[in-house]
């Protein structure tokens, strides 16, 4: 067919002699539209262009509001004036005759005015309303052909306002004869749920008769608002999964009359739509999925595949998200598709096999994905492939020197282009370290090796994110090759600094890990050499390394306490409030230097100079009346002063100059960047550190073996049985595995470089999965017990959500939770095993726990909670400590108005324990004992409660509880034990109900303030909603109102310190800022905030 | 994810029909003249010209033995050439290349079975008719209908009503 049509085109007569055409036969060449055309053809400069477009719109402008124009001609002076906008030049003045031809022409005159008004205007063109009595008079004609029009036209564009006005008539025309008129009332409906959903609601059981019309033409116009309203809600509609299963059934069987076919595929389109229905349907969701896997798979079959790859490929992608297994059966036309010479059919592949990868199938993938980085030469492929590389690395690497080989060729090939996490996230994860310390070493240093020769060789080809990575671990490690002198290094680095090309990034990198290398003696030249040429660089921040460099390699005691080696990130010690400043700041600030002021707020004042916007809800919520007039009276510079309010001037007005209080202002902003950057990794750490159980120790040996399968080092003879070789190393592991885990997205798959587990000393020999065999071989007692303790915490959970009043039931989502991060993030660990959770449980300074005995005879402490809690919502006991003797446990429960920590002490020994007494304390907490604290004797084999109840003195993202249990054995020797207990800033959040006028005044008078931007949530829900929504069901605030894309939150810090939240939707983030009297809140809470819509 | 102080993102929130969809039809010669366009999302009439010219401009720099798919910008492209006329059809990340392949196929074949034989000079005449047709094929951005006959109806009634 395409031959045929090529053939016509290439016959393209000469120019304008062409009778035998049906369409021109009935223009004249010489009519004014033959003319323009003429006149279009003949065109050679964008200058002549513009002479005929202007001279032509003049003539057009004439004729048209001539009295005498018919509609006839008025039709060409349409056509002619879609030429010349179609060409770039505004025919505005025409547009109100499109309208007019519309409405009086007839037929084709009509359906030019139609078709001009559509291309015309946009769909907020105010002069769309005068079309709208045009389309009521057509929706009632007798003439099918003009009803159709104006359907037609309804479902391109219609003032939204103006739907009430017909859609009656276009609802009854879904009972109309004509499937073209129903079909075409089914896609205006359709426009109209595009542009006011509510208005349609109550005509959801009429697109159900249109999904089931007789008519094939109005089932498939149909679809378009199933998929739509499906993408909004998958779980409304399930129930029609077997429906389109169905249908799709029938049309791949062939059941539609033959014009539907597209050169003998059945509807091919329609298939399409089906398949991205059933995809959303099926999401996630293992038996609407099954319901569908038949005829998935028999779709896939009757595709020709010679016509239909991509196609194919991309249907088989989504497939591969519900069962992997069935991309086995395709595996050789996969193969084919990766030597396919068409770029694009091959990185559908590779994002097919990304899908699939597994850690037994990983290194045949990656080195496809590499091969095709090599040859790709567009930018937005590399940065895609490249982050995929190196999250298929991180997760499946089968052994060091794989990674790191793996890891120095994204780095090569990906550039500076690459996604800054990616080297970001390789150095933590060297730094950090895992598991094991020799591991640990051997990854490193096989780094420093590969490392070496690059730079021996020729540095100057490779990128500068490459060079800064390469810089950071020679500085970091280079000391753990032994033959490798530091002096060598050095120089190595010293020729970086000469390289033309080296940006002053890099250039800082390298200065940066010489001051870690250098020694003094005869690396003195080097450096000394190095940091003259720089110490005058007019980048300050080369001239501060270059200070740095040259004041460090003069004392090695001073650098050795400011860049210890091998220092583990987690045990430094910042100080993050940068209070040695202090003093450095008073004297500024005595000496008349201006405050700081955060970036935030400079932004601010810079806005509100500029464009007088004023207090954030100044425009939109009522009470903002008064502080509009307020701002008004004021001149620019007052307003920054108003603005002011937030930060620091606050500050000094409250407390009346004394200095040990500006600097308190000053502090707090200085230490907010610090602040959070300090305790971000170490967060971050805690959410990875859920231990798996499943470390499998042949997996090694499985990857070489698979290593040296790959086609390329053993080539064999027949093509035909390479491709076979290499797919049975692409799908290995596929067949064997659920397909949860093949998703690869989220399962705990054994990951080999695991995040070391928070919570361990350096130098530990302590590992997470040790902790886990040892509690997972323990006797069945033990076993038996914490499923026992497990059981009931939940039932516990269960009948509380019933019986509770609705703070409890809110609670119940964090209940159940112990007070460590990684659960206070993933709420849904409840159902998983016992042993995974209890370990991460374990917060005691002390590792003594896990090999103790005494731990065994640990008994549900859930019914020694004091009577009057029992109904309360609890988070999981959890151990802190034990010794021979003593084992301690400890829970919070949440109350309305305060939290209550509760402490068991269980004597597990044989014998009675003497003087017992427990004393808690806490920096940040104001800790007050309830009843009697628990003290004396203790005898064998009993449990001793003691309940405190704690408030916030200082907010602090996590604070944190420490305790003494001391006490005598019989022998009459003094013990003690010592144990530390962490709540998360969350728990003693509770909603504050205000009015928002009340929200309002109060917001004006609070001092403490910070801002962020947080990420919106998506789900097919109004974002804003969403956001708050998940944000007030995890940190329990209350929403006070919400306006348009703003809204306001408010919370309490136990007992009623207010902290108050603005959000606003900007360019697709919620731009959140928070204000509180008390300092540090507003940071802490944010933090939070941040950690809750990341859980989600 | 935080993004502090100045960022700016430049991705509007988009309703979610509007993330898969065909963003625009052109018919463009060798010369890299515009004979057909139509715009399913609003683009300012002063930037299309240069828009069309930069795509047109992509597309006939690659070779014959190429892919028609082209990443372009933040969206996707798929052409086809038929003797000296180019097909090309912008669509969003999400929409799939293939269908629309085939659909500016079928697009020409319907073109072929009305004027039969068509040619770049009946797609100039007949500019009007030419876009009725692409209207009964695409609306908002979406495929609404793909069968020949159905797609020619309307027009074919128009005309027989004309000639009455």
């Amino acid at each position: 067919m395409s031959d045929v049509v090529e053939k016509t085109l290439t016959a393209l007569p000469s120019l304008l002699s062409l009778d035998s055409h049906p369409g021109s036969a009935k223009l004249s060449s010489t009519s004014k539209l033959g003319n323009l055309i003429r006149g279009i053809t003949e065109l050679t400069s964008k200058h002549e262009e513009e002479k005929l477009i202007q001279h032509e719109l003049l003539a057009i402008k004439e004729q048209v509001s001539s009295p005498n124009t018919t509609m006839r001609q008025m039709k060409e002076l349409m056509v002619r004036s879609i030429y010349c906008e179609m060409l770039g030049y505004e025919a505005s003045f025409s547009y109100i005759h499109a309208i007019k031809l519309a409405q009086q022409g007839t037929v084709l005159e009509k359906r030019v005015g139609y078709l001009a008004v559509s291309l015309f205007l946009n769909e907020s063109h105010e002069l769309l309303l005068l079309l709208v009595n045009t389309v009521l008079k057509d929706l009632q004609s007798t003439n099918l052909i003009e009803v159709c029009m104006a359907l037609t036209v309804v479902s391109q564009m219609f003032p939204k306002d103006m739907i009430p006005a017909i859609l009656p008539l276009v609802e009854e025309k879904l009972n109309h004869p004509k499937e073209i008129i129903r079909r075409k009332a089914v896609l205006a409906l359709y426009k109209f749920y595009l542009i006011a959903p509510n208005q349609v609601q109550h005509i959801h059981n009429k697109f159900r008769k249109a999904l089931c019309d007789k008519d094939p033409g109005v089932m498939t116009a149909s679809l378009h608002i199933y998929l739509q309203m499906i993408q909004e809600n998958p779980d409304a509609y399930k129930d029609l999964t077997p429906s389109f299963v169905t249908i799709l059934k029938q049309v791949v069987g062939g059941k539609l009359p033959m014009d539907f076919n597209y050169h003998t595929v059945p509807a091919p389109w329609l298939q399409i739509q089906l398949l991205r229905i059933l995809a959303l349907l099926g999401k996630n969701d293992q038996s609407t999925s099954e319901v569908m896997y038949e005829v998935l798979d028999e779709s896939l079959r009757r595709a020709e595949m010679n016509h239909n790859i991509t196609y194919g490929l991309k249907a088989l992608t989504y497939v591969v998200q519900q069962d992997p297994k069935l991309a086995l059966q395709h595996q050789m036309t996969i193969i084919e598709c990766l030597d396919h010479p068409d770029l694009i059919i091959k990185r559908e592949t590779l994002e097919l096999l990304f899908r699939i990868t597994n850690a037994q199938n990983v290194t045949v993938i990656v080195e496809k994905m590499l091969e095709f980085l090599c040859i790709s030469e567009d930018d937005h492929t590399t940065i895609d492939l490249v982050g995929k590389v190196a999250e298929l690395a991180e997760k499946y690497a089968p052994d060091n020197e794989w990674f790191i080989e793996t890891m120095n060729t994204v780095f090569s090939l990906g550039g500076d282009m690459m996604q800054p996490d990616i080297p970001n996230s390789f150095l933590k994860l060297l730094s950090e370290g895992f598991d094991s310390v020799e591991e640990d070493r051997k990854l490193k240093l096989f780094a420093v090796n590969s490392y070496v020769p690059l730079l021996r060789g020729e540095p100057g080809k490779l990128p500068q994110r490459f060079l800064q990575v390469i810089s950071w671990v020679l500085g970091e490690y280079s000391h753990l090759r032994e033959d490798l002198e530091p002096a060598e290094v050095l120089s190595l680095l010293a020729k970086l600094l000469d390289m033309k090309n080296s940006s002053s990034e890099t250039k800082s990198w390298v200065l940066m890990a010489m001051t870690k290398l250098c020694k003094g003696g005869t690396d003195a030249s080097v450096t000394q050499e190095v940091s003259e040429t720089y110490s005058s660089s007019l980048d300050t921040v080369l001239r501060q390394r270059a200070h740095e460099l040259q004041y460090l390699s003069q004392d090695p005691e001073l650098r050795a306490r400011v860049l210890p080696r091998g220092a583990n990130p987690e045990t430094l010690e910042v100080d993050s409030s940068l209070s040695f400043l202090d003093r450095f700041v008073s004297e500024a600030l005595a000496a008349g230097a201006a405050p700081y002021k955060p970036p935030h707020q400079r932004q601010e004042e810079l806005d509100q100079s500029k464009a007088l916007s004023l207090e954030p809800y100044g425009l939109s919520l009522p009470i903002s009346m008064s502080s509009c007039s307020i701002t008004d009276r004021q001149s620019p510079t007052l307003l920054s002063m108003s603005s002011g309010l937030s930060g620091d001037s606050a500050d000094l007005s409250h407390k009346g100059g004394s200095s040990a209080l500006k600097l308190d202002g000053v502090k707090r902003v200085w230490g907010r960047e610090g602040y959070l950057a300090q305790r971000e990794p170490v967060e971050e750490a805690a959410q990875v550190e859920v231990p798996s159980p499943i470390q499998s120790p042949g997996r090694q040996g499985e990857g070489d073996s698979l290593h040296s399968q790959t086609p390329t080092q053993t080539p064999t003879p027949e093509p035909e049985q390479e491709k076979q070789q290499l797919a049975s190393s692409l799908f290995v592991g596929l067949a064997s595995q659920s397909s949860v885990s093949l998703m690869g997205k989220s399962e705990p798959t054994p990951q080999r470089f695991r995040r070391k587990a928070k919570g361990q000393g350096p130098g530990s020999s302590f590992n997470a999965s040790e902790q886990i065999s040892s509690s997972l071989i323990s006797p069945p007692s033990a076993v038996d017990n914490l499923l026992c303790n497990n059981l009931l915490d939940s039932n516990n959970a269960s009948e509380l959500a019933e019986q509770t009043s609705q703070l409890s039931q809110r609670l119940t989502t964090a209940n159940g939770t112990c007070h460590t991060e990684a659960e206070l993030t993933e709420p849904d660990t409840k159902g998983c095993n016992p042993a995974l959770r209890r370990d991460n449980c374990v917060v005691a300074a002390d590792p003594g726990p896990h090999d103790d005995p005494g731990r065994l005879t640990e008994v549900c402490l859930d019914s020694y909670l004091p009577a009057e809690l029992s109904g309360l919502s609890h988070s999981e006991i959890a151990p802190l400590c034990a010794n021979q003797s003593l084992n301690l446990s400890a829970c919070h429960v949440q109350k309305e108005d305060s939290l209550i920590l509760v402490v068991f002490i269980i004597n597990s020994s044989e014998s009675a324990i003497q003087q017992m007494l427990l004393q808690v304390d806490s920096e940040e907490l104001e800790v007050s004992c309830l009843c009697d604290s628990p003290a004396g004797e203790m005898t064998s084999h009993s449990v001793a409660v003691g309940q405190y109840s704690l408030t916030v003195k200082r907010p602090a993202v996590h604070v944190e509880v420490v305790g003494t249990v001391s006490y005598q054995l019989p022998a009459g020797t003094s013990q003690s034990l010592q144990f530390s207990y962490k709540v998360p800033l969350t728990s003693f959040i509770r909603p504050f109900v205000v009015s928002t006028e009340e929200y309002g005044t109060m917001w004006l008078s609070f001092s403490h303030d910070t801002k962020q931007n947080l990420t919106l949530i998506n789900d097919n829900q109004e974002p804003l909603t969403a956001t708050l929504n998940a944000l007030k069901k995890k940190l329990q605030l209350h929403v006070v109102e919400v306006i348009g894309m703003e809204g306001i939150v408010a919370c309490r810090l136990l007992q009623d310190l207010p902290c108050l939240m603005h959000c606003r939707v900007n360019a697709g983030w919620l731009a959140v800022w928070l204000r509180s009297p008390v300092p540090d809140l507003p940071d802490c809470l944010i933090y939070h905030c941040q950690r809750a819509l990341q859980s989600l | 994810m935080v993004c502090t102080d100045n960022i700016d993102f430049t991705i509007p929130l988009q309703p979610a029909a509007d993330r898969r969809m065909i963003k625009f039809v052109l018919m463009v010669n060798r010369q890299g003249q515009t004979r057909l366009s139509r715009y399913y999302h609003s683009v300012e009439l002063s930037r299309r010209a240069a828009l069309e010219a930069d795509v047109v401009r992509y597309c006939l720099s690659r070779k014959k033995d190429q892919c028609s798919f082209v990443e372009y910008k933040d969206f996707k492209v798929v052409y086809r050439q038929y003797a000296a006329l180019y097909i090309v059809v912008g669509i969003t990340d999400s929409e799939n290349e293939l269908s629309i392949y085939e659909l500016v196929h079928n697009f020409v074949e319907v073109l072929d079975k009305y004027f039969s034989r068509v040619s770049e000079l009946d797609i100039m005449f007949n500019l009007d008719r030419v876009h009725i047709i692409l209207d009964e094929m695409i609306q908002n951005g979406h495929i609404v209908e793909t069968n020949k006959s159905r797609i020619l109806a309307p027009l074919t009634a128009i005309d027989k009503m004309v000639e009455s």
